[in-house]
């Protein structure tokens, strides 16, 4: 098990280098470079004062010792003033270092967020943290809904209330959240007024009325998912010999199902959720830029729109994390509840 | 000037009469497949359930939509009448007489309208670039499945390189206005559109290898078409400018044919290796076969039904990622008509007309969810043999 982890970890470290030198390609190519000198710059300036901006602020180094400076492999260089020749700080607004000092990801310094004049720390931890509450909720929702909706539906199969919520699954999974958000914010805050249909607001306080619409719009759209892998796995339990003994025993039907069906049942939808924090994960994009709510994807949008080298790197760094870890919680977890998988 | 309005009930009405070729396509196809349905193999046996039924006939709504869209919409897509601005549903425009069914957006433009042609786009795209991935996925996950190994572990790594990119990140980073001046799109299309000519080439050459007459004509036909395709896609220098794709809209096709081809490639791979251990392989593997004529006509034909599944959900999927896209005003044009640029104008003025937003979310649901139930009946049909 142990070996099986570290196996695990160590493909998981590789698969983060591949993927951040893959980012840092694709953001670093010419023209979002150009992109980003324009929106440092002043208006109106020529292409050689653009270029200068890029050559001062290290940007036009090797691409490779760029990445392992970002990585903390390399380190740092400050850059030279071009009138004193002495050297400066890259970015004043984020006390860059004006000695060669080893600075990157894997010393803990993330970078400088040229959009919002910070250090990409400052900005990225509070964004998640609000983005961790949101989806907090959004679990504490999803997951006790979609298991009752599947252990309701599986556990009669071909009855008239597992047809019903079964279609009823599938119909939320046909509902991306930007249009669960506009179609909830039309009946909750256009014509009901119950809710608002803005969550700017909670960053200060949440409250019932500001976070309801952006939890129920990402919630909805995971429910159908794992309700239907619930349902299939429960529909496969009540199958087996192991229930008919118990029902044949004089057991009753809710019995039998709280305590043979469901223990087994519970296995599959494990892995399910486990592995749908990825989806979470753009969810969490679309429903935090339709409400305005100042999270981790509101952050990305934010850095993408407006070509934020470091912060974009941070947030996919983030991202990528996320995936690959609950990958590995999913596996390791799904050995753990299930006795008669054995890893090698 | 005073614009008049038509009542709820006659928008209805018309709504419905402006659908009816639409309505008369339907009523034939569904005629006659109701009642050649014995004949019809597992397409027919969707007419048994009332599930597929309604899966069907969402579907094949939308298909004739986009198919008929100039002859239903009354107005051009993207035509401004300045008076017209934000106007209720049933306002009558006063120079034509003809009515905004659905009412006028922020721009005064005929919300219906944009919804009937937003249909071309997603039925064009979401449906061709989930071919291509199956193509592509297929091809990769075939010789994964049946070799193992070190292809097997190559390929799976990538594969789940891919899978471990969120979504959204993905199309931030592929779907910009810069990209399109790298030649990154252009390899990446030269790349993906390779593979249905391989995939064809080698499907004819591993089957009628010993019967050259039959064998030149299909690789002919094979590289000619594919060939001229293939130079009006990546190059746009189509000889005769028949094939031709607007440089933003290759940058998308490329990019969700991106994201979906590695779901393809692990369920292909996942089925390839359940199905080599079948004694039909091993009797062709008997009898002298090369590996690419058991991977392609003993394994895939036998993996049919998992894949038609998997396919009708990832239009749906891709449709997804289509409104997605379009939301984030990335890649298509901002005038476009497609559905997940409308949700997107429509959702920021929410608080003072709501009207502009529904209709394009309502179409995106809907036929998605045809597709869900399609898949899914498909899905219980198969299961039954």
């Amino acid at each position: 098990m142990l070996s099986f982890i570290i196996r695990r970890l160590g493909t998981m470290a590789l698969t983060m280098l591949c993927l951040t030198m893959i980012v840092f390609f694709l953001i670093n190519l010419e023209p979002n470079l150009k992109k980003l000198a324009i929106s440092q710059t002043e208006m109106h300036t020529s292409a050689e004062q653009l270029e200068d901006w890029l050559v001062n602020h290290g940007y036009r180094q090797n691409f490779f010792v760029r990445y392992g400076q970002w990585l903390g492999l390399l380190p740092k260089q400050p850059v030279t003033d071009p009138a004193t020749g002495k050297p400066t700080q890259r970015f004043t607004f984020c006390n860059d270092p004006v000695v060669p000092t080893f600075s990157g990801v894997l010393e803990g310094d993330f970078g400088c967020s040229t959009k919002f004049k910070t250090t990409v720390a400052s900005k990225l931890f509070p964004a998640l943290g609000a983005t961790g509450i949101l989806m907090f909720c959004v679990l504490a929702v999803m997951v006790p809904v979609s298991l009752l909706i599947g252990i309701l539906a599986g556990m009669r199969e071909g009855s008239r209330t597992d047809r019903v919520l079964s279609v009823a699954s599938i119909a939320s999974t046909a509902t991306p959240e930007y249009v669960s958000g506009v179609i909830f914010t039309v009946i909750f805050a256009s014509w009901l007024g119950w809710l608002n249909g803005s969550a700017a607001s909670a960053s200060q306080g949440i409250t019932f009325y500001n976070f309801t619409l952006p939890v129920m719009t990402l919630a909805i759209y995971g429910i159908g998912y794992i309700a239907r892998m619930t349902r299939a796995s429960m529909v496969e339990v009540m199958t087996q010999q192991y229930i008919r003994t118990a029902r044949l025993k004089g057991l009753s039907f809710g019995g039998v199902v709280v305590k043979h069906a469901l223990r087994n049942a519970l296995i599959a939808p494990f892995t399910v959720i486990m592995l749908q924090f990825p989806w979470l994960l753009t969810g969490v994009v679309i429903v935090e830029v339709m409400f305005r709510y100042q999270g981790f994807g509101y952050t990305l949008v934010e850095a993408a729109g407006n070509n934020d080298i470091d912060l974009l790197l941070g947030c996919s760094l983030v991202s990528v994390f996320i995936v690959l870890i609950t990958q590995l919680i999913s596996d390791v977890g799904y050995a753990f509840l299930n006795p008669r998988i054995r890893v090698q | 000037m005073q614009v008049q309005y038509i009542s709820a009930f006659s928008v209805v009405l018309e709504v419905l009469s402006r659908f009816w070729p639409v309505w008369v396509a339907l009523i034939i196809v569904m005629g006659a497949s109701f009642a050649y349905k014995k004949r019809l193999a597992l397409y027919g046996q969707l007419f048994d359930s009332g599930v597929g039924i309604v899966g069907v006939g969402i579907c094949l709504f939308w298909l004739f939509t986009a198919i008929f869209a100039s002859t239903i919409s009354p107005f051009d897509p993207l035509a401004q009448v300045p008076v017209m601005k934000d106007m209720l549903p049933g306002a009558i425009e006063p120079q034509s007489g003809l009515v905004y069914l659905f009412g006028g957006d922020k721009l005064a433009r005929d919300v219906f309208s944009r919804m009937v042609y937003g249909s071309q786009i997603v039925l064009i795209i979401a449906p061709a670039a989930t071919g291509f991935a199956l193509m592509v996925g297929i091809t990769l996950g075939l010789p994964a499945g049946y070799y193992g190994g070190k292809i097997d572990t190559v390929l799976s790594f990538l594969a789940n390189l891919v899978l471990a990119f969120p979504v959204i990140l993905l199309f931030y980073l592929l779907v910009t206005p810069g990209i399109m001046d790298t030649p990154i799109p252009y390899a990446m299309a030269g790349v993906f559109f390779l593979f249905p000519i391989i995939f064809f080439s080698v499907l004819f050459w591993t089957r009628y290898k010993n019967r050259p007459d039959r064998l030149y004509i299909l690789l002919g036909l094979t590289l000619i078409i594919g060939g001229w395709i293939y130079l009006g896609l990546v190059f746009d220098k189509d000889p005769l400018h028949i094939v031709h794709i607007d440089p933003n809209q290759l940058n998308i096709f490329v990019a969700v044919v991106f994201a979906s081809s590695p779901g393809v490639f692990r369920i292909v791979r996942g089925l390839v290796m359940d199905i080599k251990t079948r004694d039909y392989v091993a009797a062709a593997q008997t009898r002298g076969e090369s590996p690419w004529y058991i991977m392609l006509w003993e394994i895939l034909p036998n993996a049919r039904g998992p894949l038609i599944v998997d396919a009708c959900l990832r239009i749906g999927y891709t449709t997804i990622l289509l409104g997605t896209l379009g939301y984030f005003g990335l890649g298509l044009a901002p005038e476009s008509p497609d559905w997940g640029t409308a949700i997107k104008d429509a959702s920021r003025l929410l608080r003072s007309f709501i009207h502009p937003a529904l209709p394009p979310t309502i179409a995106l649901m809907s036929f998605v969810l045809g597709l869900n139930l399609l898949a899914d009946s498909l899905r219980e049909q198969s299961m039954k043999d």
